[in-house]
Protein backbone atom coordinates (compact mmCIF):
# COMPACT_ATOMS: atom_id res chain seq x y z
CA UNK A 1 0.00 0.00 0.00
CA UNK A 2 1.59 3.42 -1.05
CA UNK A 3 0.67 5.84 1.70
CA UNK A 4 0.99 9.58 1.82
CA UNK A 5 4.36 9.34 3.44
CA UNK A 6 5.53 6.64 0.83
CA UNK A 7 6.67 4.17 4.00
CA UNK A 8 4.08 1.06 4.23
CA UNK A 9 2.12 1.52 7.20
CA UNK A 10 1.56 -1.56 9.52
CA UNK A 11 -2.02 -2.88 9.95
CA UNK A 12 -3.39 -3.40 13.55
CA UNK A 13 -3.50 -7.58 12.72
CA UNK A 14 0.42 -7.60 12.47
CA UNK A 15 1.12 -5.08 15.56
CA UNK A 16 -1.40 -7.03 17.74
CA UNK A 17 0.89 -10.25 17.16
CA UNK A 18 4.40 -8.64 17.59
CA UNK A 19 3.01 -7.14 20.94
CA UNK A 20 2.02 -10.59 21.94
CA UNK A 21 5.18 -12.43 20.86
CA UNK A 22 6.95 -9.48 22.08
CA UNK A 23 5.28 -10.45 25.49
CA UNK A 24 5.72 -14.22 25.10
CA UNK A 25 9.77 -13.57 24.72
CA UNK A 26 10.15 -11.50 27.61
CA UNK A 27 8.20 -13.90 29.72
CA UNK A 28 10.33 -16.90 28.64
CA UNK A 29 13.71 -15.15 29.12
CA UNK A 30 12.68 -14.20 32.85
CA UNK A 31 11.53 -17.90 33.48
CA UNK A 32 14.69 -19.80 32.44
CA UNK A 33 16.63 -17.13 34.28
CA UNK A 34 14.77 -17.17 37.58
CA UNK A 35 14.70 -20.95 37.28
CA UNK A 36 18.23 -21.50 36.37
CA UNK A 37 17.41 -24.00 33.64
CA UNK A 38 20.06 -24.58 31.63
CA UNK A 39 24.04 -24.37 32.46
CA UNK A 40 25.34 -21.11 32.50
CA UNK A 41 26.62 -20.86 29.15
CA UNK A 42 23.83 -21.97 27.05
CA UNK A 43 21.47 -19.68 29.52
CA UNK A 44 23.34 -16.65 28.07
CA UNK A 45 22.77 -17.55 24.91
CA UNK A 46 19.61 -18.81 25.04
CA UNK A 47 18.91 -15.07 26.77
CA UNK A 48 20.70 -13.30 23.35
CA UNK A 49 19.00 -15.33 21.03
CA UNK A 50 15.22 -14.43 22.82
CA UNK A 51 16.73 -10.86 22.90
CA UNK A 52 17.90 -11.07 18.96
CA UNK A 53 14.31 -12.63 18.35
CA UNK A 54 12.18 -10.18 20.13
CA UNK A 55 14.47 -6.59 18.20
CA UNK A 56 13.96 -8.22 15.05
CA UNK A 57 10.24 -8.42 15.58
CA UNK A 58 9.93 -4.60 16.73
CA UNK A 59 11.97 -3.44 13.92
CA UNK A 60 10.07 -5.38 11.12
CA UNK A 61 6.71 -5.05 12.36
CA UNK A 62 7.21 -1.51 14.28
CA UNK A 63 10.12 0.43 12.60
CA UNK A 64 9.37 -1.28 9.19
CA UNK A 65 13.08 -2.39 8.45
CA UNK A 66 13.28 -4.07 5.24
CA UNK A 67 9.89 -3.32 4.06
CA UNK A 68 10.27 -0.29 1.98
CA UNK A 69 10.23 -0.40 -1.62
CA UNK A 70 14.17 -0.50 -3.69
CA UNK A 71 16.38 1.31 -3.16
CA UNK A 72 16.57 0.06 0.34
CA UNK A 73 18.50 3.00 1.70
CA UNK A 74 17.35 2.48 5.36
CA UNK A 75 18.05 -1.16 5.09
CA UNK A 76 21.70 -0.51 4.34
CA UNK A 77 22.23 2.11 6.84
CA UNK A 78 20.84 -0.62 9.39
CA UNK A 79 23.14 -2.89 8.11
CA UNK A 80 26.21 -0.40 8.29
CA UNK A 81 25.26 0.14 12.03
CA UNK A 82 24.89 -3.39 13.01
CA UNK A 83 28.88 -3.87 11.63
CA UNK A 84 29.58 -0.83 13.42
CA UNK A 85 28.00 -2.18 16.66
CA UNK A 86 29.54 -5.49 16.37
CA UNK A 87 33.10 -4.18 15.71
CA UNK A 88 32.58 -1.69 18.58
CA UNK A 89 31.31 -4.14 20.90
CA UNK A 90 33.22 -7.57 20.08
CA UNK A 91 36.60 -5.21 19.84
CA UNK A 92 36.30 -3.48 22.98
CA UNK A 93 36.10 -7.19 24.60
CA UNK A 94 38.68 -8.89 22.72
CA UNK A 95 41.15 -5.81 23.28
CA UNK A 96 40.71 -5.81 27.23
CA UNK A 97 40.24 -9.35 27.60
CA UNK A 98 43.84 -9.79 25.94
CA UNK A 99 45.14 -6.67 27.89
CA UNK A 100 43.90 -7.82 31.18
CA UNK A 101 45.32 -11.73 30.41
CA UNK A 102 49.03 -10.01 29.28
CA UNK A 103 48.98 -7.27 32.44
CA UNK A 104 48.55 -10.46 34.51
CA UNK A 105 51.48 -10.78 37.80
CA UNK A 106 53.56 -12.85 35.93
CA UNK A 107 55.57 -13.91 39.65
CA UNK B 1 -6.39 18.80 0.39
CA UNK B 2 -6.02 20.81 -2.64
CA UNK B 3 -3.10 22.12 -1.50
CA UNK B 4 -1.68 18.78 -1.85
CA UNK B 5 -2.61 18.15 -4.98
CA UNK B 6 -1.16 20.94 -6.35
CA UNK B 7 2.42 20.35 -5.29
CA UNK B 8 2.15 16.20 -4.79
CA UNK B 9 5.95 15.33 -5.60
CA UNK B 10 7.81 18.50 -3.28
CA UNK B 11 5.81 17.41 -0.25
CA UNK B 12 6.36 13.60 -0.87
CA UNK B 13 9.88 13.99 -1.24
CA UNK B 14 10.34 16.28 2.08
CA UNK B 15 8.31 13.83 3.97
CA UNK B 16 10.03 10.78 3.02
CA UNK B 17 13.64 12.27 3.22
CA UNK B 18 12.79 13.02 6.80
CA UNK B 19 11.94 9.85 8.02
CA UNK B 20 15.00 8.97 6.39
CA UNK B 21 17.51 11.70 7.99
CA UNK B 22 15.45 10.21 10.91
CA UNK B 23 16.49 6.73 10.71
CA UNK B 24 20.09 7.79 10.00
CA UNK B 25 19.98 9.56 13.81
CA UNK B 26 18.49 6.49 15.18
CA UNK B 27 21.19 4.53 13.93
CA UNK B 28 23.55 6.92 15.37
CA UNK B 29 22.19 6.79 18.35
CA UNK B 30 22.19 3.13 18.47
CA UNK B 31 25.80 3.78 17.99
CA UNK B 32 26.16 5.80 20.96
CA UNK B 33 24.25 2.79 22.99
CA UNK B 34 26.69 0.34 21.22
CA UNK B 35 29.56 2.09 23.13
CA UNK B 36 28.19 2.65 26.46
CA UNK B 37 26.78 -1.61 25.84
CA UNK B 38 30.77 -2.28 25.49
CA UNK B 39 31.87 0.05 28.28
CA UNK B 40 29.63 -1.84 30.40
CA UNK B 41 30.59 -5.05 29.01
CA UNK B 42 34.31 -4.59 29.97
CA UNK B 43 33.56 -3.30 33.46
CA UNK B 44 31.09 -5.61 34.31
CA UNK B 45 33.16 -7.72 36.68
CA UNK B 46 34.85 -4.52 38.23
CA UNK B 47 33.09 -4.54 41.22
CA UNK B 48 35.92 -3.69 43.47
CA UNK B 49 35.19 -5.59 45.90
CA UNK B 50 31.84 -4.01 45.73
CA UNK B 51 28.31 -5.56 45.12
CA UNK B 52 27.41 -7.17 41.89
CA UNK B 53 24.33 -7.60 40.13
CA UNK B 54 23.67 -10.70 40.98
CA UNK B 55 23.05 -8.68 44.79
CA UNK B 56 21.85 -5.25 43.58
CA UNK B 57 19.13 -6.39 40.58
CA UNK B 58 15.84 -6.43 41.49
CA UNK B 59 14.35 -9.11 38.54
CA UNK B 60 10.95 -8.59 39.13
CA UNK B 61 10.70 -5.04 38.95
CA UNK B 62 12.90 -5.31 35.29
CA UNK B 63 10.42 -7.44 34.51
CA UNK B 64 7.39 -5.27 35.02
CA UNK B 65 9.50 -2.09 33.36
CA UNK B 66 10.35 -4.16 30.66
CA UNK B 67 6.43 -5.46 30.49
CA UNK B 68 5.37 -1.52 30.88
CA UNK B 69 7.53 -0.15 28.19
CA UNK B 70 6.10 -3.13 25.60
CA UNK B 71 2.86 -2.22 26.21
CA UNK B 72 3.30 1.44 25.71
CA UNK B 73 5.62 0.64 22.25
CA UNK B 74 2.34 -1.25 21.34
CA UNK B 75 -0.33 1.62 22.26
CA UNK B 76 2.04 3.95 20.67
CA UNK B 77 1.73 1.65 17.33
CA UNK B 78 -2.29 2.12 17.52
CA UNK B 79 -2.01 5.50 17.79
CA UNK B 80 0.62 6.09 14.60
CA UNK B 81 -2.55 3.43 12.51
CA UNK B 82 -4.44 6.44 13.33
CA UNK B 83 -2.66 8.98 11.69
CA UNK B 84 -2.97 8.56 8.32
CA UNK B 85 -6.35 8.15 8.37
CA UNK B 86 -6.90 11.57 10.14
CA UNK B 87 -8.64 10.52 13.70
CA UNK B 88 -7.42 13.02 15.75
CA UNK B 89 -9.13 11.37 18.85
CA UNK B 90 -7.30 8.07 18.53
CA UNK B 91 -4.32 9.65 17.73
CA UNK B 92 -4.54 11.86 21.04
CA UNK B 93 -6.14 9.02 23.42
CA UNK B 94 -3.34 6.24 22.15
CA UNK B 95 -0.94 8.49 22.47
CA UNK B 96 -1.91 10.05 26.18
CA UNK B 97 -1.84 6.11 27.12
CA UNK B 98 1.14 5.62 25.73
CA UNK B 99 2.70 9.10 27.61
CA UNK B 100 1.09 7.77 31.04
CA UNK B 101 2.72 4.33 30.45
CA UNK B 102 5.94 5.87 29.70
CA UNK B 103 5.86 7.97 32.55
CA UNK B 104 5.14 4.65 34.96
CA UNK B 105 8.37 3.23 33.25
CA UNK B 106 10.67 6.55 33.95
CA UNK B 107 8.69 6.45 37.49
CA UNK B 108 9.78 2.78 38.11
CA UNK B 109 13.47 3.75 36.76
CA UNK B 110 14.12 6.32 39.50
CA UNK B 111 12.75 4.51 42.02
CA UNK B 112 14.98 1.51 41.29
CA UNK B 113 18.06 4.27 41.10
CA UNK B 114 16.64 5.76 44.25
CA UNK B 115 17.15 2.16 46.25
CA UNK B 116 20.77 1.79 44.97
CA UNK B 117 22.10 5.10 45.52
CA UNK B 118 19.81 5.05 49.04
CA UNK B 119 21.93 1.56 50.54
CA UNK B 120 25.12 3.23 49.46
CA UNK B 121 25.68 2.11 46.05
CA UNK B 122 26.11 5.27 44.16
CA UNK B 123 27.87 5.90 40.32
CA UNK B 124 31.22 6.32 42.66
CA UNK B 125 31.22 3.05 44.09
CA UNK B 126 32.74 0.83 41.28
CA UNK B 127 33.66 1.07 37.44
CA UNK B 128 30.73 -1.51 37.23
CA UNK B 129 28.04 0.63 38.92
CA UNK B 130 29.70 3.70 36.85
CA UNK B 131 28.92 1.95 33.97
CA UNK B 132 26.12 0.48 34.93
CA UNK B 133 24.33 3.87 35.77
CA UNK B 134 25.77 5.85 32.62
CA UNK B 135 24.11 3.19 30.40
CA UNK B 136 20.42 2.55 32.39
CA UNK B 137 20.62 6.43 33.12
CA UNK B 138 21.02 7.48 29.30
CA UNK B 139 18.19 5.04 28.09
CA UNK B 140 15.90 6.77 30.97
CA UNK B 141 17.02 10.06 29.43
CA UNK B 142 16.09 9.29 26.33
CA UNK B 143 12.56 7.91 27.60
CA UNK B 144 12.18 11.13 29.51
CA UNK B 145 12.98 13.32 26.33
CA UNK B 146 10.16 11.33 24.23
CA UNK B 147 7.99 12.46 26.68
CA UNK B 148 8.23 15.69 26.61
CA UNK B 149 8.35 15.68 22.95
CA UNK B 150 4.28 13.53 23.52
CA UNK B 151 3.22 16.20 25.43
CA UNK B 152 4.74 19.07 23.05
CA UNK B 153 3.60 17.36 19.60
CA UNK B 154 -0.34 16.63 21.36
CA UNK B 155 -0.81 20.22 22.26
CA UNK B 156 0.98 20.72 18.40
CA UNK B 157 -2.60 18.37 17.44
CA UNK B 158 -5.08 19.75 19.94
CA UNK B 159 -4.20 23.03 18.55
CA UNK B 160 -3.38 23.00 14.71
CA UNK B 161 -5.25 19.57 14.00
CA UNK B 162 -3.71 16.64 12.02
CA UNK B 163 -1.87 18.88 9.59
CA UNK B 164 0.61 17.13 7.31
CA UNK B 165 3.72 18.65 9.57
CA UNK B 166 2.44 17.80 12.88
CA UNK B 167 1.58 14.16 11.29
CA UNK B 168 5.30 14.06 10.18
CA UNK B 169 6.44 15.01 13.70
CA UNK B 170 4.06 11.98 15.29
CA UNK B 171 5.19 9.78 12.99
CA UNK B 172 9.14 10.74 13.84
CA UNK B 173 8.13 10.68 17.58
CA UNK B 174 6.35 7.12 17.14
CA UNK B 175 9.77 5.79 15.37
CA UNK B 176 11.95 6.93 18.20
CA UNK B 177 9.51 5.82 20.92
CA UNK B 178 9.69 2.38 19.19
CA UNK B 179 13.65 2.72 19.06
CA UNK B 180 13.78 3.22 22.51
CA UNK B 181 12.19 0.17 23.11
CA UNK B 182 14.39 -2.08 20.67
CA UNK B 183 17.57 -0.87 23.44
CA UNK B 184 15.55 -1.65 26.31
CA UNK B 185 15.33 -5.53 24.91
CA UNK B 186 19.24 -5.10 24.85
CA UNK B 187 19.47 -3.70 28.28
CA UNK B 188 17.13 -6.18 30.16
CA UNK B 189 18.83 -9.49 28.63
CA UNK B 190 22.47 -7.99 28.97
CA UNK B 191 22.45 -6.25 31.90
CA UNK B 192 19.78 -7.24 33.72
CA UNK B 193 18.94 -11.31 32.95
CA UNK B 194 22.82 -12.16 32.28
CA UNK B 195 23.96 -9.50 35.28
CA UNK B 196 22.59 -12.69 37.81
CA UNK B 197 23.75 -15.76 35.70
Amino acid sequence: METQQGVETGNFKAYLLAFIGSIILTLAAYFITVNHLFTTWLLNSAIALLAFAQAWIQLVIFLNLGRETKPRWNFLVFFFTIMVTVILVFGSLWIMYHLNYNLMATS
Amino acid sequence: MTQHEDFPDTHHEMTHNTFFGFWIYLMTDFILFATLFASYAVLRDATFGGPGGKELFNLPAVLLETLILSTSGFTCGLATLAIPVDNKKKVIAWYAVTFLLGLWFFLQVCTEFGHLIQDGNTWQKSAFLSAYFTLVGTHALHILLGLVFIVVFLIQVTRRGLIPVTKRRLTCLSMFWFFSYVVWIFMYAIVYLMGVT
